[in-house]
C-alpha cells in the first residue's frame, strides 16, 4: 500500500530556481538561503520518497482567468516546464504517476472534494523551485510527481480550514493505493510577502514565526486565519501559506525535523520547514 | 451570507477580487498573452496593433502604455499577469515593486536586506488615521 512518509513546506519564489539555474546559488545574496537547503536535501535523500505530491499555484502560466479551479490535480504522465516570458526553466521535465493521480481524482470526489483535473500541464516555477530547492540540480528528478494546483491568485482563495481537510482526504486516499510507494508531501509558497501595490516588499517575521511554530502540534489554530488576516498579515500573496495546510492536513503524526528561515528572498520571506511522519 | 470586505482597509493592496477580476480581463488577458514567444516577437514590431487585439478600456491601454505599474492594478490588472508586461521589458520584480511604492529600486532591495516593509504602519488605513 501507499503511505504518507514525510512532509515539506516550502516556499516557491522564482528566485530560487533564477540563482539556481543561472549558478548563482551560493553568490553572497544567496548564500545564506542555499547554505540553509543543504541539511534538508541530505534529508530528503535518505527519505527518497517515490512519489512526491506537489501542492502549488499556477501563477498564470498553465491557467488565466479564463476559467478559475479552486483545486486542480494533474493526472498527466508528463510535465514540462512552463515558460513564464524568460522561456521554459532550464531543469527536467517532471514525471507523473497517472495511474496513482487518477485514483486520488477519484477518492476525493467521492469524499466530497470535487477537484478539477488535468491532462496537459505546464508547470511554473510554483512546481519546479520546491525540486530545486529540495533536489538541487540532478539530470532527472529522482522521484515521481503528482501537481496539486490550488486557485491562491483569485480572491477568494479556499479557505484554509478546508485546505487541511482536503489534506486528510488527500491522505485517505493515498492509503487507499494497492502498489507500495513512499510518498511526500509538498505544501508551497509563501512565507509572508506582498508582490502590489504600494505595499510591496511587506515582510511579517512575527507571523511567519507564529505558522511554523503551530504547524507540527497545533495546526487547528492554524485554520482559524481568515482571508482578512492572511492578505494584511502575511501580505496578499502570503495567502499562498493555506497549501502547506494540505500538507499538514495529510500527516498524522509529524514531527519537524529540520526548519531554515530567511529574509530576504526577492521580495520574500523565505521558509522551509520538514516533517517524517511517524504514523507512517 | 454576508460577504466580508475588511481587506478593504489594509493599505497600499488591492485584493483580485470578482469586481477587479471582471474590469481586469482583457487587462490580464493581453498580459498573460506574452507568455508565448510569437506574441512577444508581434508586440515587439507593432504595439499598438498588437493591442487592438484585445478590447481594453482607453484608460487599460494608456497605462499599459505608460507602463503605469499602480495605475494597471487600479484598473483590475493583477500583479501576476501585470508582471508579465515587467519580465517583456526586462524588468524584475523588485524593479517595479519600487516603481509601485514610489521608492528607488536601491532603497527597495536596501529595505528587503533590512527585513522587508513592515507592518507597522502598514495594516489598517483606519487606524493610519486615527493614529495619525
Amino acid at each position: 500500500m501507499a503511505k504518507i512518509v514525510a512532509g515539506v513546506g516550502t516556499s516557491h519564489v522564482p528566485a530560487i530556481g533564477a540563482a539556481s539555474d543561472h549558478a548563482k546559488d551560493r553568490n553572497e545574496y544567496f548564500k545564506p538561503l542555499f547554505d540553509g537547503y543543504d541539511p534538508a536535501r541530505e534529508w530528503i535523500s535518505k527519505v527518497n520518497p517515490d512519489v512526491v505530491i506537489l501542492v502549488y499555484n499556477d501563477h498564470a502560466c498553465a491557467f488565466s482567468v479564463e476559467v478559475v479551479n479552486t483545486f486542480v490535480l494533474g493526472v498527466a504522465e508528463k510535465y514540462e516546464p512552463a515558460d513564464e516570458g524568460y522561456g521554459p526553466r532550464p531543469v527536467p521535465h517532471i514525471e507523473g504517476h497517472a495511474d496513482f493521480a487518477s485514483h486520488i481524482n477519484e477518492c476525493l470526489i467521492f469524499d466530497e472534494f470535487d477537484i478539477a483535473i488535468a491532462n496537459e500541464m505546464a508547470v511554473d516555477h510554483g512546481g519546479t523551485v520546491p525540486l530545486t530547492v529540495m533536489y538541487d540540480r540532478p539530470e532527472s528528478w529522482p522521484c515521481k510527481v503528482i501537481p496539486l494546483c490550488v486557485n491562491v491568485i483569485k480572491y477568494p482563495q479556499p479557505t484554509g480550514l478546508r485546505c487541511y481537510k482536503l489534506g486528510k482526504a488527500l491522505r485517505k486516499a493515498v492509503e487507499s493505493y494497492p502498489e507500495d510507494l513512499r510518498v511526500a508531501v509538498f505544501g508551497t509558497g509563501g512565507m509572508s510577502h506582498q508582490l502590489q501595490g504600494e505595499r510591496a516588499g511587506f515582510v511579517n517575521q512575527e507571523f511567519d514565526l507564529m505558522f511554523l511554530d503551530n504547524l507540527q502540534d497545533n495546526p487547528e489554530a492554524l485554520t482559524k486565519i481568515d482571508h482578512n488576516e492572511y492578505l494584511r498579515d502575511a501580505g496578499s500573496e502570503g495567502i499562498e501559506l493555506i497549501m502547506w495546510l494540505i500538507m499538514r492536513g495529510a500527516m498524522e503524526n509529524p514531527k519537524e525535523v529540520y526548519r531554515h528561515y530567511h529574509v530576504p528572498v526577492s521580495n520574500t520571506a523565505g521558509g522551509l520547514i520538514c516533517f517524517e511522519d511517524e504514523a507512517a | 451570507m454576508a460577504l466580508n470586505t475588511d481587506y478593504e482597509d489594509i493599505p497600499g493592496t488591492y485584493i483580485f477580487n470578482g469586481r477587479r477580476c471582471r474590469e481586469g480581463y482583457q487587462l490580464n488577458q493581453f498580459c498573460k498573452s506574452l507568455d508565448r514567444e510569437e506574441n512577444r516577437e508581434a508586440f515587439r514590431e507593432d504595439g499598438a496593433t498588437y493591442l487592438d487585439r484585445f478590447r481594453l478600456t482607453p484608460e487599460q491601454r494608456r497605462a499599459v502604455e505608460t507602463r503605469d505599474w499602480l495605475g494597471m492594478l487600479h484598473l483590475g490588472g493583477n500583479i501576476y499577469y501585470t508582471f508579465k508586461l515587467a519580465i517583456f521589458d526586462g524588468l524584475s520584480m523588485q524593479q517595479v515593486g519600487g516603481m509601485m511604492s514610489q521608492m528607488t529600486v536601491d532603497d527597495f532591495k536596501q529595505m528587503m536586506m533590512e527585513g522587508g516593509r513592515s507592518p507597522s504602519g502598514n495594516v489598517s488605513k483606519k487606524e493610519n488615521i486615527n493614529d495619525g
